[in-house]
Parts: C-alpha cells; structure tokens; sequence
C-alpha cells in the first residue's frame, strides 16, 4: 500500500519531457519533487504563472508571487506571469498538457466529484472546473477508500460534481486505473503488497481485470 | 493627455452608492486595493455586492467589509479562509454566487472586451449549469456565461500614471487586470504614480482608457496568507 509520497511518486512517473502541468493543492504539490532528472517541464499556476519554481529561501518571501494555494513562490528562469483570464485562456485552449489534481469520487464514466460535501460549509470550485473540463489529460490522485472503508471509485458519484466524463486515469493507495471511454476502471498495476483481491474489494464501480496485473515500479 | 488622478481614496471612491455591484481585484491577499478597502469602510457603503474572486480573511481584505455588514452578496470561486463569511452564509445574512474560476476572470475581461456572453465547458453537467443556456458546437457541450456588469472596479496596480495607464506587479496582476477593464467606472489605486512618460508604452498592461480615476494608496501592509519557506 502507498503513502501520500508514494502516489506522488508513482504519478510524477506520467510527466513526460515538455510538458505543461497543472498540479492541483495536496498530493498533487509533492509530484514536482519526484520529477526524474532530464524531465524538462514547466509547473502552472492558474493564478498566472509559468515556470514556478519551489518556496522561496527564508526572509526572501515576497507577498505579490504567490502560487493558487496563496503560498509564497519563486519563479525560475524563463518563467513568465500573466493575469487570471489568460491563465484560463491557455487551460481552455488545450495548451496545458496535463491536470493533476484531488478527489473526493470518481466515477466508472470519468465524472469527478471534488468541491462540494451537502451539509459542511461550502468554499466554492476555485479552477477545479475549468481544469477538468479542459484538460487533455486528467490524472486524479485520491484515496481507493473512505475513512469509514466505502470505496470512492463508484458506478455513479453521490456527491456533487466538478465534472463529467473527464479522468483518464487514477492513482490510489491501492492501484493505478485507467477509465475507460466506453465505462469502466481498468486495473493496470497493484501497489507493493496489494493483491487485486484487495482493488476488487476496495472498488464498487465496474473494476476490468485483463491477464496478469504487475506491481508498481516506483 | 486626459488627467485620471485623484487626490485619495475618498475622493476616488465618490458615486459609489448603497446596492451597487463593484468588482474587487486580487486573488487572496495578493495585489488587493487595501486603502480602497479601508475608505469603503469609512464611507459606510452598504448592501455591496462584491465581484471578487475570494472574500479575504477576518481581519484583512475584503474579510473588513464582512465585519462591517456592508456586503451583500459575494459572486466568488472560493471562499472559505473566514469564519465571519461562513457564519454569514449559514445564517443566511450573506447571498453567495460560486462561479468557476476561469469563467468569473472571463466575466471580467468580456466587460472591457464589448463581449457580452461566452461559451465554456466549464460546469457542464454540475450544478453550476442550472438555469443557463446549453449549447452544442461541433459535437462538444458548453454553457453560455455572461459578461459581468458592474458600476465600479476597483483594482490595485504598482505602476500608474496620470493618463490611467497601468503597471501590475508579479502574480499580484491576478484578477485585477481584467477587472481593470471591467467596470463602468475603473479606479485605479497604486503603489507608485510615476510622471507622464516614465511607464514603457510596450509595457503596459492595462491602457488608460479604461481607467477613469487613479491615485496613490498612502500605504501598504500586503500581508502573506501562507507563508511557505525553505531553510538556506
């Protein structure tokens, strides 16, 4: 089973060279620490920023570069700002190449649900819907399970939707899936000591199990 | 050249009148219009609804306008750092319009841009869909938003001059470029009001034309929300 690091890990593994990401706040942040060497992309920020670089040294915070998180930032050489509406112009035109981000369900069709519990006080979507429903590709960290042990890879989500039909693939405690255009979660890898006993137990959603499933490599 | 400047933020803030919609720049507590902020307080402006894409802190930002009860409706994408504003919505005292993140800085922009609604995907199949226009094109659904129509905006920027033309400074230009083009009336509150042809034509990122009043805010605290560091 993987820890937080763990599913970082195992995603920072679909960044490829050149490309432009968007990482979501929580498990998505730690990706940018696994990086492999020699894997050249640049991190946006949908507040306006291309080429963010790590928190700044201390007493050199400065309070007018900060990332979507509102944490305090640095930019690396050849980064550049812009405003909010361009920041979401370049997400809506496709030309940010991968989203990575939280949830609270994801659906055997794609739908994601990530901002909304009926009942606790609502803090609003922030980019989340611009994000998936513009992304080329959306890879969705998240928990296989709740605390209480439901699975939160469903047929359908109960919660309020961010989005439809838009995760391509997850990263669990448990596995790594692919959903499926035509519905579905396809297992494609276990995590280290997981059988895919355990991923059929933990997933209430169509779970597809071809031929042998391998462990991760991370 | 057509003078913009005003002598405060008193004067800066004049016509501003209880139940007006105002957009407010900046994205957290980066690049927010602080001295605006505390005239609009002093001035007592009442049943505002904010445009704005987050509603401050409790003591800080737009979180003094909650204080005060001046505000009447947020129309934000996340809320949430303010135990004023949550206890507000739950009583029901506060109205709250949720609007993505990239729709609601569109909104802004279309304002400046004559354009009076746009297609997004963004929403379709939530509940943000409900009671707007769908429509499909070229096989893809999207839901038509509408440019945001606001008496004033009020906007933070570093470098301004007297014909109104804008400098923002780092990620604090955030929303308070589109938004400096949004309002019926801009106003304009910088750190540095620089003489006629100091700002580089090339450089600017917000021409004077839609600025109407400018002025130098007296001081900035420009508080950090999270501060986040690693050691030397």
């Amino acid at each position: 089973m993987l820890d937080k690091n763990g599913i970082a890990k195992r995603i920072a593994r679909e960044v490829k060279d050149g490309m432009y990401v968007n990482l979501g706040i929580g498990i998505p942040t730690l990706v940018a620490n696994y990086i492999p060497e020699g894997i050249n992309v640049e991190l946006q920020s949908e507040n306006g920023i291309l080429g963010m670089g790590p928190f700044p040294f201390e007493g050199e915070e400065d309070a007018d570069l900060i990332n979507a998180g509102k944490q305090t930032v640095t930019l690396l050489d050849g980064a550049s700002i812009f405003d909010s509406a361009m920041s979401f112009g370049m997400i809506r035109a496709q030309k940010v190449h991968l989203t990575i981000l939280g949830a609270m369900e994801v659906s055997e069709t794609g739908d994601i649900a990530n901002w909304k519990i009926p009942g606790k006080m609502v803090k609003g979507m922030g980019g989340a819907m611009d994000l998936v429903a513009s992304a080329k590709n959306i890879i969705v960290a998240m928990q296989h399970v709740n605390k209480a042990g439901e699975s939160k890879l469903l047929p359908k989500c109960e919660l309020p939707l961010t989005g439809i039909r838009c995760v391509k693939k997850i990263v669990t405690e448990l596995a790594v899936l692919d959903v499926l255009p035509e519905g579905g979660f396809r297992l494609l890898e276990r995590a280290p000591g997981v059988s895919v006993e355990d991923i059929k137990k933990a997933t209430a959603g169509k779970l597809i199990v071809e031929g042998e499933i391998p462990e991760m490599v991370i | 050249m057509i003078n913009k400047v005003v002598a405060n933020a008193e004067e800066a803030l004049k016509g501003i009148e209880d139940g007006m919609t105002i957009m407010v720049g900046g994205f957290g507590l980066c690049g927010i219009p602080e001295n605006s902020i505390q005239a609009l307080i002093k001035k007592g402006t009442k049943n505002l609804t904010c445009i704005s894409n987050n509603a401050g802190v409790d003591d800080f930002g737009l979180g003094l306008l909650l204080q005060t009860k001046q505000i009447k409706k947020m129309i934000s994408s996340y809320v949430g750092e303010n135990a004023e504003f949550e206890r507000q919505m739950l009583s029901g005292e506060l109205e709250v319009d949720l609007v993505p993140q990239g729709t609601l800085a569109t909104r802004c922009m279309m304002a400046g841009y004559g354009i009076p609604f746009f297609p997004t995907p963004a929403g379709v199949g939530t509940e943000v869909a409900i009671g707007k226009q769908l429509i499909n094109w070229k096989g893809r659904d999207y839901l038509m938003e509408e440019a945001f129509e606001a008496e004033f905006a009020i906007v933070k920027a570093w470098k301004g001059d007297a014909a109104g033309n804008l400098i923002f400074k780092s990620t604090a230009r955030n929303f308070n470029q589109p938004m400096s083009m949004g309002g019926k009336i801009t106003i304009a509150e910088v750190e540095e009001l620089v003489p006629l042809g100091q700002l580089p034509p090339d450089q600017i990122h917000t021409p004077g034309i839609y600025v109407h009043r400018i002025f130098q805010g007296e001081k900035y605290e420009k508080r950090i929300e999270q501060r986040t560091v690693r050691k030397k």
